[in-house]
């Protein structure tokens, strides 16, 4: 699940990392109240006003601004609440920003240099552990450092049995070039940050940059948090934190049906049991001259009530020329997944687009016979060669 | 031969007296599969579907000697289950539970590293030996016998690949789903070795997702030890990055991680990729004919 900013930001607050001070804001009377709030409590001058969207590359879009009074904090946060933001991570309709993070200012004068650093702590599938990446390279787009500097992407992998320890801790400050307070600050923020990690079932953290303050603090300015669906169970505080406003409606939607749907741009809507089934006919429908709409995975009960909220799904995409149903029934039997199809094609009335119905497995004869007999529109098929078949005709 | 499950294996289910316990161990019993008894917690001394009950998995393997346990138990509970099974000695663990917390298979999967013990799945549909063992959840009437090694990250892809395999005149030895999360017992490289040493096996069919680096670990193998022919298809060419895609696992991070990226790859090693899931099992009996034919 992925969280805004600020929420990210409480949560690592909570296991004791040292953040960015901020007041989230949905107003730019609200954000006037937070900046003097912030400049009371943390003694800041400036603020940064953020705009909260799931997405990176906000400060590209125009999203992040400084203000250096109220006047300002006024103006901006006029300015970016209800802002349609674009950023590289947006697409190009981008993203309406419903509230901001008025945020302290970190970047203040003093004895030393701020500088940044990029920290993420994420799984490494490959070798079934958690590792801290982290760079000297504070600020860039990480894929681009990895890119065109490798060498200085450096990774501490942490043993599951013992979990994160102090030599590893030094070891990444020394790496940073760390020495004094700012050393002994790292050495507390990677703790306190693999900590959060642990205790919040997240499955990534990016925290870009990690600043060293002129003063030698370790502060997270930014945090982008996902936390493991699978474990939200146990959280159910950071389960609220859901913000579906975020989310595409039509996958909202799905969720409550308990499909899982994802939407894409193509022409072809799909309907299947079973993640990778759904994949693979993803991929034969691009290989027929089509454009899969969605995916789609209506999981091992595809009955009346599951494939007419799936067509309801489909059809709410304008671009949707065609439907490719496809089951493989193995517990769940064909002619029963053939009888919901015609209960649905009934409930929903007409169906504008053509019907492709590939059912295969048990009872699948029964099941063609069961379709063939119907009089509905639809074609129906076996073979998955024979549904390809038909979605080529379809799309031509 | 034929790996992982056979006829003489005994197999008890974690999770027993559960609805997908009980659904799914009667299915397998009424394949022939040999379950001997069963664990649920609390539920010690009774008797299920005509076998014991046992309170742990060890006072299960003492009573009835079973060295194969299926998993039915819930996320919260299920890798707790799998490291119960592992203490206990049980030597093949296989866990259908979808939804586990990633931090919870980290441990268990780090626990299980020193015990002499393979663990298929979790999210994942099984293994299945056609005519002796039924380990799992999927459709057994589909898998006839024979000579083809099946290995799938997907379940209802995996019953696909199998009834293609069937209808182009073969049939299966064994088929391992190994499931699609990030974090699994068995790798593709894993089970594709262990088809690849069993003499009933002529032909491997490995179907692999986006996401991870686990089919090309596979195919960097299979370079030096191809002693068979192996036929590949990777779901999700059309998947787009940064989306997961149903499977916990499946989701593109990086350039390595695509389809595309994996097909060429595999290609590279020797492998008979096929770009359509339609033409797994044809592909299969061409390359076993060509092979035949020389």
């Amino acid at each position: 699940m992925n969280i805004h900013e600020y929420q990210g930001k409480e949560i690592l607050k909570s296991f004791g990392v040292k953040i960015q001070e901020g007041i989230v804001a949905n107003t730019p009377a609200e954000a006037v109240a937070a900046a003097k709030k912030l400049q009371e409590d943390t003694g800041t001058d400036w603020v940064v006003i953020k705009a909260q969207i799931h997405a990176g590359g906000r400060g590209k879009g125009g999203g992040v601004k400084l203000a250096k009074n109220l006047e300002e904090v006024e103006q901006r946060a006029t300015d970016i609440i209800g802002m349609q933001l674009i950023t590289p991570q947006t697409g190009a309709e981008g993203k309406k920003v419903s509230k901001v993070l008025v945020a302290q200012d970190v970047y203040y004068p003093g004895a030393n240099e701020p500088k940044e650093y990029y920290m993420g702590v994420l799984l490494d599938r490959t070798k079934q552990q958690n590792v801290i990446m982290y760079t000297t390279e504070g600020g860039m787009d990480i894929e681009e450092v990895a890119e065109t500097h490798p060498e200085k992407i450096h990774k501490e992998w942490i043993d599951p049995a013992i979990g994160l320890q102090g030599f590893q801790m030094r070891k990444i400050a020394f790496n940073l070039g760390l020495s004094g307070v700012a050393f002994k600050e790292m050495c507390k923020f990677v703790k306190s940050l693999y900590a959060a990690y642990i205790g919040s079932d997240a499955d990534m953290f990016e925290i870009n940059p990690v600043l060293k303050s002129s003063d030698d603090q370790i502060i997270a300015v930014d945090a982008k948090v996902n936390i493991d669906d699978n474990a939200l169970y146990r959280h159910k505080d950071y389960a609220a934190m859901r913000d579906e406003s975020e989310e595409d409606p039509t996958e909202v939607e799905a969720k409550k049906h308990n499909l899982n749907y994802v939407k894409l741009d193509g022409n072809v809507g799909c309907m299947v049991n079973g993640a990778g089934l759904a994949m693979a006919t993803m991929d034969i429908i691009k290989l027929s001259g089509g454009d899969p709409a969605n995916f789609l995975d209506v999981g091992g009960s595809a009955n009346a009530e599951t494939v007419e909220a799936g067509f309801r799904l489909i059809l709410k995409d304008p671009n949707v020329k065609a439907i490719l149903i496809n089951i493989f029934g193995g517990i769940v039997r064909c002619d029963r997944v053939a009888q919901g199809v015609v209960d649905a094609y009934k409930a929903l009335g007409t169906i504008p687009v053509p019907v492709i119905v590939r059912l295969q497995g048990t009872n699948a004869t029964e099941a063609k016979e069961l379709m063939d007999k119907s009089g509905l529109e639809v074609t129906s098929v076996i073979l998955l060669k024979e549904a390809a078949e038909a979605v080529e005709k379809a799309v031509s | 031969m034929s790996v992982l499950v056979n006829k003489d294996s005994k197999i008890i289910v974690q999770g027993f007296t559960g609805t997908e316990g009980t659904f799914h161990a009667e299915q397998m019993i009424s394949y022939g599969t040999n379950v001997v008894g069963g664990v649920t917690p609390g539920k010690g001394g009774q008797t299920h579907l005509n076998c014991p009950v046992f309170n742990t998995v060890a006072e299960a393997i003492k009573s009835t000697s079973a060295n194969v346990s299926i998993i039915f138990v819930p996320p919260a509970f299920a890798a707790d289950a799998i490291m119960e099974a592992a203490d206990a000695g049980i030597k093949v663990i296989v866990c259908i539970t979808e939804g586990i917390p990633v931090a919870d298979m980290v441990v268990a999967k780090d626990y299980l590293s020193d015990k002499k013990c393979t663990l298929v799945g979790p999210n994942c549909p099984g293994i299945i030996t056609p005519d002796e063992a039924k380990v799992g959840i999927m459709p057994g009437f589909i898998f006839k016998k024979g000579n083809i090694g099946v290995v799938s990250k997907s379940g209802t892809l995996t019953y696909e690949a199998a009834d293609q395999v069937v209808k182009s005149g073969l049939g299966i030895s064994t088929a391992i789903g190994i499931g699609g999360d990030p974090i699994i017992g068995t790798s593709t490289k894993q089970a594709v070795e262990l088809l690849m040493d069993d003499p009933e096996t002529e032909g491997i069919i490995m179907i692999g997702e986006i996401g991870g680096g686990m089919e090309a670990e596979a195919a960097r193998w299979l370079k030096d030890n191809m002693r068979k022919p192996v036929v590949g298809f990777i779901a999700g060419q059309t998947a787009p990055a940064g989306r997961r895609m149903g499977h916990a696992g499946a989701i593109v991070g990086g350039a390595e991680d695509t389809a595309a990226a994996k097909m060429k790859i595999m290609e590279e090693c020797g492998i008979h990729v096929v770009a359509s899931p339609a033409l797994i099992g044809e592909k299969m009996a061409e390359v076993l004919q060509t092979r035949a034919s020389i």
